[in-house]
C-alpha cells in the first residue's frame, strides 16, 4: 500500500539510540519536580552560550523586530522564496565560515546553497552524487543519524572505513583501502568519502596527516569528498580546527580537478545552539553541484524570517567575534569539568579537543567484550543510573564499550549530579544487581524492542 | 578547470545532470524578461509586469497590523524574549505543540468550521513543494506513478517526479465541460497505465484549482472518492487555496466528504496538502503541512520530516497568530472580500474588450481563454502569443502549455500580486493588445480569406507534447529580484 521506504526501517529510527530517548521521555530529570529522573546526555546541544545571544536581541529591537531603518521589512520577507537565499545572509555566512577557517580560505557567497538544516544539507549532497545503489566510505564510529539522511530515501549505501581504538581512531591509509576493497567485493560503486571533522562522536578534530591521507585516497580513486564540518565553531582547545579546503590549499590544489569534488557541510544547530531553526547550508567549488542543490534545496528552504534575524545578527561582527570566544572558553570549561568528574570515577574519555561530548571508555565496566554486554550496560546506566547516553554500536563503533555522553546541554549543576550519579551508582554500585520491579520492567521493554526493532520511536532525532 | 563534461557528468549523480529539474524550459524566457524589466510606476512605467506569480499580496496590511499589536509573538522582542532559548533549542519533528494546534484550528476555520482537524495528524514540511515530494516518497516507489488532471501546476513534475522516481500520468479534461473531472477520463487514465504496466498508486487533485481558479463540487469529489476506493489507490487533495474561494461555488474540502454518511471510504487512501503561502501570503516562512488520515503515512513522512521542519522561529510566530481566532475569522472574511472585489474589477475590465475567462470562484489568477489571438490553433502559436505578451505587451503571464493544458490558447493570469494600479496598468495594456490584435486579424482575413479551425478537436496526446514535457515551474524566479535581494 504504501512505498517501500514507507514500509521499511532504513529511517534508522528503530536502533538503540533512539530508544534511550523514549526512557528519557518518560521519566525526564527536572532539578525540582523530578531530580531522580533520567538526565539527558544523549543531545549534543549546545546551551551554555544563549545568554550573549538573548543580550544582542535586547540590544537590537529592530532587527528582532524585523525592521530595517524603522521601517518593516515583514511583507517583503513573507514574500521572498528565492531558493538562492537572502544575499546579506549568505555574505555573513561565508565571512564567518571564512574567519572559523582562520581566514585562510576565501569563500564564495555564489557557492553557498542554504539548506533546512544539515540533515536536509548532507541528504542533498548524495542526491547529488550517487545514484541509488552507489556507495559513499564513512570512517567509524559515526553519527547514527547519517544511515537515515545518505540512505533512506537516496537509495544510497555507506560502506564503513573501520577506525579502532588502537591509534586513537584515526583513519588511516589502509582503512581506506579495505573499505573500498570491500564495497567493491559486494559490486558497490564509491562514489566518495564523508568524513565529519570535529568528529561526532569521537570530539577530535582531524590532523593534517589524516586529512592528506583522505585527499591522496579521493585523488587516487577519482570521487568525491563530503566534510561535515557542522562542529567547526565548537574546537575548543588545541590542536585547531584545519578544514579540508585549508588541507588543499596547503598543497596547492585549487586549481585542479579534486578541488571540484570537495563540498562542506555546516550548520548553525551546533555553533550557535540554534537547531530549532533549521540553518544548514552546503558550500561547493563545483557549479554543478551548486546548481542541482541550489534547485533541490526548494524542498527545504530557510524561513526568510530566521534567514534575515540571523543575517542581521551575523553582520555584528563584534558580536560574532565576542561569541565564538566565549563559547569556546565555556565548553573547554565544561569539558574539563566532565572529564575530571569521569576520571574520578576512573573513567576515562578519548582525549578531545571539540565537540559537545566525549567519547567515554567503559571497556573495564563490560562483564564480556562483546555488544550483548555494551548494550546491559547501557540499560544499567539509562535505567539504574539514570543518564541517557549513546552507546557506540548505535554509531557502528567496532569496539564494545564506548559511549557517547553530552555535556553542554544543562546546566553546571545537572552535571553535577550527572557525575554524582556516574561514581556513586555505576562505579561503586557496579557489584549491585538489585534493581525495582519498575526499572525492571522498563528494561524489559528496551531488550524487546531492541531485539525485534518494532519500535517506531516517536521524536525527532538529533546528533 | 581541465575536465570533459562527460567526466563531471560520471561524478554527479543522474539526478543531478539531468533536466528533472524542470527549469531548462523556454518557460523562464518570461522571467527572464521580467526581471531584467521590471515594472516600477515611477522609474520603470513601462517595464514587464509580473502575472506569472500566484502570490496574495492583497491582505499584508491586517498581518502587519497585528504582528505590531502582538510583540509576545515574535521570540525577539523585548515581550517575547523570554521564550528564545526554548524555541531556539527546540528541534522536535513533532513541532511545537501550540503550532500543531493553531494550524489544525485555522484548517478548520478556512473550512468554516464544517470539520476539525487533530493535530496529531499534522505534519511539517517544507512548504507545499516538501508536502509533495515526502508524500511520493511515502506512497509510491520508483517507476510507480499518480493520476493528475490537466491541466496542472507546473512544479508538479518537479515534486513529484524529480528525486522520487515517481510517474505522472495526465487524466484529461476539456473546455467544453470546463475542464470537469470525469469518471470516463479517470478509468481511461488507469486503463492506459495498466496496459502500459505502470503501477498506479494514487490520484493527485488541486482543490481549488491551479491554474483553472474553479472548485470541485460535490459529485465530482464523491465520484473521485468511488474511484480510489475501488482501485484502492491514494488520494492526495492539495488544498492549498482554500481559503481564496471568494464566491460561490463555495470551497468543499474532502475533509467534508469523508464525514458524509452515505459516503463509504477508506480513510486510510487520504491525504490532504496544504500551506500558508497563498491563504496567507507567507510563502518565505516556508510552512508546509501534510494531514494524513493513515497513521502509517503520519509516522513515515514525520520522520521524513527531519529533510523540512519548519523554523521554529516561524512556528512560534504562526501559533500564536493563528490561534487568535477573531483576527483569523477577520482576516479570511476580509481576504475574501479584496481578491473577490479585484478579480471582479479584472476580469469585467477584460470581458469589455471581448476577452474571457474560465468561470471561477476562488485562486489567486484566471485561467484566460486567448484562443481568438493565435494564428492558428497551435501550441506553436500559444508559444508566439505568448512571446508577443511578455515582449510587446509587456506581461509576464503563464501559458497553458506549461500546465500540461491539453488545448492550445489558454493562460493563466495572476491578479493579486500587485496593487491597484499596477492592475489598471495591465488591464490597460490587455485591452490595447486585444483591440490592435483585432484590427490586423481583420486586415488578415481580408488579404488570406482563411478559415478558422475549431481548437476543440485539438487535444495533442501527452506523447505528443513531448517538447513541453520539461517545460515546468520553479515556484520562484531563479533569478532574485525581491528588493531584499538588493539590498546587502
Amino acid at each position: 500500500m504504501l512505498s517501500k521506504k514507507a514500509s521499511c526501517d532504513s529511517h534508522g529510527q528503530d536502533s538503540s539510540y533512539f530508544l534511550g530517548w523514549e526512557e528519557y521521555e518518560k521519566n525526564p530529570y527536572h532539578q525540582v519536580h523530578n531530580p531522580n529522573g533520567i538526565i539527558q546526555m544523549g543531545l549534543a546541544e549546545n546551551q551554555l552560550s544563549f545568554d550573549l545571544v538573548e543580550s544582542w536581541l535586547a540590544a537590537n529591537p529592530d532587527a528582532a523586530g524585523l525592521k530595517r531603518n524603522g521601517e518593516s521589512v515583514f511583507r517583503e520577507l513573507a514574500l521572498f522564496q528565492d531558493y538562492h537565499g537572502l544575499p546579506a545572509f549568505k555574505k555573513v555566512l561565508v565571512e564567518m565560515m571564512a574567519k572559523m577557517r582562520g581566514n585562510k580560505v576565501k569563500l564564495e557567497a555564489n557557492n553557498l546553497v542554504l539548506t533546512a538544516g544539515a540533515t536536509s544539507a548532507n541528504e542533498t549532497l548524495m542526491f547529488c552524487l550517487a545514484d541509488p545503489g552507489e556507495a559513499i566510505l564513512l570512517p567509524t564510529p559515526y553519527y547514527p543519524g547519517f544511515d537515515r539522511d545518505l540512505k533512506w530515501r537516496t537509495g544510497a549505501e555507506i560502506v564503513p572505513i573501520q577506525c579502532t581504538s588502537s591509534n586513537g581512531f584515526k583513519i588511516t591509509p589502509s582503512a581506506l583501502q579495505d573499505a573500498y576493497e570491500r564495497a567493491r567485493k559486494f559490486n558497490l560503486k564509491v562514489k566518495g568519502v564523508l568524513i565529519t571533522n570535529p568528529s561526532n562522536p569521537l570530539g577530535t578534530t582531524m590532523t593534517l596527516l589524516e586529512l592528506n591521507h583522505i585527499i591522496d585516497f579521493v585523488i587516487e580513486k577519482d570521487i568525491h569528498i563530503i566534510s561535515d564540518e557542522i562542529y567547526s565553531g565548537t574546537a575548543f582547545d588545541s590542536p585547531s580546527f584545519v578544514s579540508i579546503l585549508e588541507a588543499l590549499m596547503q598543497r596547492n590544489l585549487e586549481n585542479t580537478q579534486v578541488w571540484n569534488r570537495v563540498h562542506i557541510v555546516y550548520s548553525l544547530s551546533k555553533d550557535l545552539g540554534l537547531p530549532g531553526f533549521r540553518v544548514g547550508m552546503i558550500y561547493s567549488n563545483n557549479p554543478a553541484v551548486v546548481s542541482a542543490a541550489t534547485k533541490m534545496s526548494s524542498f527545504g528552504l530557510i524561513s526568510s524570517q530566521t534567514q534575515y534575524l540571523l543575517s542581521q545578527m551575523l553582520s555584528d561582527k563584534k558580536f560574532t567575534r565576542k561569541y565564538m570566544t566565549e563559547n569556546k572558553k565555556r565548553l573547554l570549561k565544561r569539558k574539563e569539568m566532565f572529564v575530571s568528574g569521569l576520571k574520578s570515577a576512573g573513567i576515562t574519555c578519548l582525549e578531545s579537543n571539540a565537540g559537545l561530548f566525549c567519547w567515554v571508555d567503559m571497556r573495564h565496566l563490560l562483564r564480556s567484550n562483546t555488544f550483548e554486554a555494551e548494550m546491559e550496560l547501557w540499560e544499567k546506566v539509562v535505567c539504574d543510573v539514570g543518564l541517557n547516553i549513546s552507546p557506540g554500536s548505535s554509531c557502528h563503533c567496532t569496539e564494545p564499550g564506548w559511549f557517547r555522553m553530552c555535556f553542554a546541554n544543562m546546566s553546571e549543576e545537572t552535571l553535577r549530579v550527572a557525575m554524582q550519579r556516574i561514581k556513586v551508582k555505576l562505579v561503586d554500585g557496579n557489584q549491585s544487581r538489585s534493581t525495582t520491579a519498575v526499572v525492571k520492567s522498563a528494561r524489559l521493554q528496551i531488550q524487546t524492542k531492541w531485539v525485534l526493532q518494532l519500535a517506531s520511536y516517536n521524536r525527532g532525532p538529533d546528533r | 578547470m581541465g575536465f570533459t563534461l562527460s567526466n563531471q557528468q560520471q561524478q554527479l549523480s543522474k539526478i543531478a545532470t539531468g533536466n528533472g529539474h524542470g527549469e531548462n524550459s523556454p518557460y523562464f524566457e518570461g522571467w527572464k524578461a521580467f526581471d531584467s524589466n521590471p515594472y516600477h510606476p515611477t522609474k520603470n512605467p513601462h517595464g514587464v509586469i509580473q502575472m506569472g506569480l500566484a502570490e496574495n499580496q492583497l491582505s499584508f496590511d491586517l498581518i502587519q497590523e497585528w504582528v505590531l499589536n502582538h510583540p509576545e509573538a515574535s521570540i525577539c522582542t523585548a515581550e517575547g524574549a523570554k521564550e528564545f532559548k526554548d524555541i531556539a533549542n527546540f528541534q522536535d519533528y513533532h513541532g511545537l505543540p501550540e503550532f500543531r494546534n493553531a494550524v489544525a484550528n485555522f484548517m478548520g476555520n478556512v473550512r468554516g468550521n464544517r470539520v476539525t482537524f487533530d493535530p496529531d495528524r499534522i505534519v511539517m514540511s517544507g512548504g507545499a513543494t516538501g508536502a509533495h515530494e515526502m508524500l511520493a516518497f511515502c506512497l509510491a516507489d520508483p517507476g510507480e506513478a499518480f493520476l493528475m488532471p490537466v491541466p496542472y501546476y507546473p512544479a508538479f513534475d518537479r515534486d513529484l517526479r524529480w528525486r522520487t522516481g515517481v510517474q505522472l500520468l495526465p487524466v484529461a479534461c476539456e473546455s467544453f465541460n470546463n475542464f470537469k473531472i470525469t469518471r470516463a477520463a479517470l478509468e481511461d487514465a488507469y486503463e492506459k497505465a495498466q496496459k502500459a504496466n505502470i503501477r498506479v498508486k494514487g490520484l493527485l487533485i488541486t482543490n481549488p484549482s491551479n491554474p483553472l481558479g474553479t472548485v470541485l463540487d460535490r459529485e465530482t469529489l464523491k465520484s473521485l472518492v468511488t474511484f480510489i476506493n475501488e482501485k484502492n489507490i491514494h488520494l492526495v487533495c492539495d488544498e492549498i487555496y482554500a481559503a481564496t474561494v471568494f464566491t460561490q461555488p463555495s470551497f468543499i474540502s474532502i475533509a467534508e466528504i469523508l464525514e458524509e454518511e452515505e459516503v463509504e471510504c477508506n480513510r486510510e487512501l487520504i491525504h490532504i496538502v496544504y500551506s500558508l503561502s497563498k491563504d496567507m501570503g507567507f510563502p518565505g516562512f516556508r510552512v508546509g503541512i501534510v494531514y494524513s488520515y493513515n497513521d502509517a503515512v503520519v509516522n513515515c513522512a514525520r520522520k521524513m520530516s527531519s529533510f523540512g521542519l519548519v523554523s521554529t522561529q516561524t512556528q512560534r510566530l504562526i501559533a500564536s497568530m493563528l490561534s487568535d481566532n477573531e483576527f483569523v475569522d477577520r482576516f479570511i472574511a476580509e481576504s475574501a472580500r479584496r481578491l473577490k472585489a479585484r478579480h471582479a474589477k479584472f476580469t469585467v475590465g477584460l470581458e469589455e474588450e471581448g476577452t474571457t475567462c474560465l468561470k471561477s470562484s476562488g485562486g489567486l489568477f484566471v485561467w484566460m481563454d486567448l484562443h481568438k489571438h493565435l494564428k492558428e490553433p497551435t501550441f506553436e502559436a500559444e508559444m508566439a502569443l505568448w512571446r508577443i505578451i511578455i515582449h510587446e505587451v509587456k506581461l509576464n503571464v503563464s501559458p497553458g502549455s506549461s500546465f500540461h493544458c491539453p488545448e492550445p490558447g489558454w493562460f493563466r493570469v495572476c491578479f493579486a500580486n500587485m496593487d491597484d494600479q499596477t492592475m489598471e496598468v495591465a488591464l490597460e495594456r490587455i485591452r490595447n493588445f486585444v483591440l490592435q490584435d483585432k484590427e490586423a486579424a481583420v486586415v488578415a482575413m481580408k488579404k488570406k480569406k482563411r478559415c478558422w479551425q475549431s481548437s476543440k478537436n485539438l487535444s495533442l496526446s501527452f506523447n505528443r507534447r513531448s517538447r513541453f514535457d520539461e517545460v515546468m515551474m520553479s515556484p520562484h524566479s531563479p533569478i532574485p529580484q525581491s528588493p531584499l535581494v538588493r539590498a546587502t
